[in-house]
């Protein structure tokens, strides 16, 4: 494999367009096979759609196929939509879902293999190579973000660091100590770490950081701006979603002008939301991904909910990869709050279940220095009000952990008035975000 | 023993007001009126000459509500007076949760609304002791 200082593959990162079409084109049309014959969901959808592996040919056939969507992936929970036998797979991630049961995702030896090439691209798009420190503290576990960018460093052979979130004394000491000169972290941790530094009195410049890859949740660029001051780094952005890979679906280069997407293993398409017509280049809509190479969990036309438009222009850093912007949203109810998925159905389950009872609520999502909140008001239910404030102050509580164990995130319980909060007919406007988190680029 | 009508209400601006004002309008005059507060919301605790007519009319201004008993008395005005009560209760394991002043006291007297862990114990505890207790009359 070829290497030089800018590119880790540039075979496929600068290959002319035709070439990358030509090489989508003949994974594509073997993925849809290979689906079809192994995959009883896709087979079924292909059929009720009129079409056989025989009708995709090249890439321009994509928008033949039936879209997937989390739901194929949670009715055909855990195993029902791999294409390969459980001996063939080698790892299992996932992430939370919304009724209790998780998004799992299986990997092949040849699909960690992939994302471990493609987190190696990610580190070599920002910067990195084998003389560099790469201190991972994404968290290790099911979540993609820890194992994702620590199979990349060790693919690159950078020197690795496993450090996993947490214990963030001891996180500034390594950087300190060993040297660490690229992190990878949640931006919010990064906020977290630089407040840190001051009370303990670490300066920059105790420190050999260049480049940080932060991503797994929504940032503004006000907070690229201080992440790179605090840590005296270039605080680059990555994106990936658990049911592709994690981390290293598409990550920015030094030009920080849209994130380069591995489009050799991940074709991405934008659409329309509503009409699920695709849209010419530039425009914004849903993101969508099919996986040409993945062996264990190839899925075909995933609909993502993010919003983000794809820019095809070649890149001031040499790459023709396309770039996508990054996403200004959601087409549906998820929320990110500090990294983690939360839907407001989860919510309204776990409140269902306190006291049995529902309570109309609404939600509040903020970023008090630069740290999500996510308020949750909830109606005080007349039977359960008492002329003591230690009961209502313990139904709050009994409301809270509750939550708090639903989403796997802390959140704030506010007891309101009944009859105060919004209701509308049909879909219920249950959400305020007012975190800012649009103007990433500036348009 | 009295009725006491417990109003839930969000700490923000006007709600006592509003809550005055409904009871104004119906023509609900209080006899006591205690407000316990936390960071967000706050229970206020009402005596009126007319239980029912004010939890008719909090309730339909969207209020949550909740009426309880509680136990008034009357003691002296004098010093030691209250503590020979609770003195009382704490030789026979009653707690006191909660304790507030009617508004109007008459002369001499100092009435005094008690919630307390057992208000059936503590009135008959009372009654043993000679302690004046308030009945809902008394209020009118």
């Amino acid at each position: 494999m070829s290497q030089t200082a800018n590119y880790y593959m540039p075979e496929i990162e600068c290959a002319p367009r035709h070439e990358l079409t030509a090489l989508q084109s003949m994974h594509l049309s073997k993925q849809v096979r290979r689906v079809y014959e192994n995959v009883p969901p896709y087979r079924e959808k292909m059929t009720a759609a009129g079409i056989t592996p025989d009708d995709i040919k090249t890439v321009a056939d994509l928008r033949k196929l039936p879209f997937t969507t989390k739901q194929d992936l949670r009715d055909n929970y855990p195993y029902g939509m791999f294409a390969v036998p459980l001996e063939n797979v080698v790892r299992i991630h996932a992430s939370s879902g919304t009724t209790g049961k998780q998004t799992v995702v299986g990997y092949s030896r040849a699909d960690i293999d992939i994302w471990a090439e493609c987190a190696a691209r990610a580190l070599v798009e920002v910067g990195g190579s084998v003389h560099d420190i790469v201190h991972v503290s994404y968290g290790y576990g099911l979540f993609t973000g820890g194992l994702g960018m620590h199979y990349g460093a060790e693919k690159l052979g950078a020197v690795t660091i496993p450090a996993s979130a947490g214990n963030s004394l001891r996180q500034l000491e390594m950087f300190r100590d060993f040297g660490s000169t690229i992190v990878c972290m949640t931006p919010s941790y990064a906020v977290s770490l630089i407040e840190l530094m001051a009370e303990q009195g670490f300066t920059k410049a105790d420190m050999k950081l260049k480049a940080g890859v932060f991503g797994a949740e929504p940032w503004s660029e006000e907070m690229r701006r201080q992440i790179e001051d605090g840590l005296g780094l270039k605080a680059y952005d990555i994106y990936g979603l658990s049911e592709l890979c994690g981390p290293s679906v598409s990550c920015e280069c030094q030009a920080q002008a849209g994130m380069h997407v591995c489009e050799d293993h991940f074709i991405p398409e934008v659409i329309d939301p509503d009409t699920l017509m695709p849209l010419p280049p530039g425009e914004t809509g849903e993101l969508v991904f099919t996986c040409v190479t993945k062996e264990a969990l190839p899925l075909i036309r995933y609909r993502t909910r993010d919003v983000a438009s794809l820019n095809y222009e070649k890149c001031s850093c040499g790459r023709t990869l396309v770039r996508m912007m990054k996403p200004q949203g959601r087409t549906d109810d998820m929320l990110i709050i500090r990294g983690v998925n939360v839907f407001p159905s989860q919510i309204e389950s776990a409140l269902i279940g306190v006291d049995g009872g529902a309570t109309n609520y609404f939600l509040v999502v903020d970023r008090v220095n630069n740290l999500d909140t996510l308020e949750i008001q909830v109606e005080m239910r007349e039977d359960l009000l008492s002329d003591s404030v230690k009961s209502v102050e313990q139904y709050k509580q009994r409301v809270k952990s509750a939550i708090d164990s639903a989403v796997g995130v802390g959140v704030t319980v506010k007891l309101v008035e009944p009859k105060t909060l919004q209701r509308s007919m049909g879909k219920a406007v249950r959400v305020l975000d007012k975190r800012d988190i649009k103007n990433r680029f500036g348009s | 023993m009295l009725e006491q009508i417990a109003v839930f209400v969000e700490n923000k601006a006007g709600r006592l007001c509003d809550i005055m004002q409904a009871l104004h309008e119906s023509g609900v005059n209080l006899r006591a009126l205690n407000i316990a507060d936390t960071a967000d919301f706050g229970i206020v605790r009402l005596i009126a000459d007319n239980t029912t007519l004010a939890q008719d009319t909090l309730r339909k201004e969207g209020f949550a509500v909740k009426v309880s008993r509680v136990i008034g008395v009357s003691v002296p005005d004098k010093s030691g007076e209250l503590l020979s009560v609770i003195r009382s209760f704490e030789a026979n394991g009653v707690n006191i949760e909660y304790s507030y002043s009617l508004l109007a006291g008459k002369n001499g007297v100092a009435d005094i609304v008690l919630s307390t862990s057992d208000n059936d114990k503590a009135k008959a505890l009372l009654t043993e002791t000679g302690v004046n207790i308030i009945s809902p009359g008394d209020l009118l």
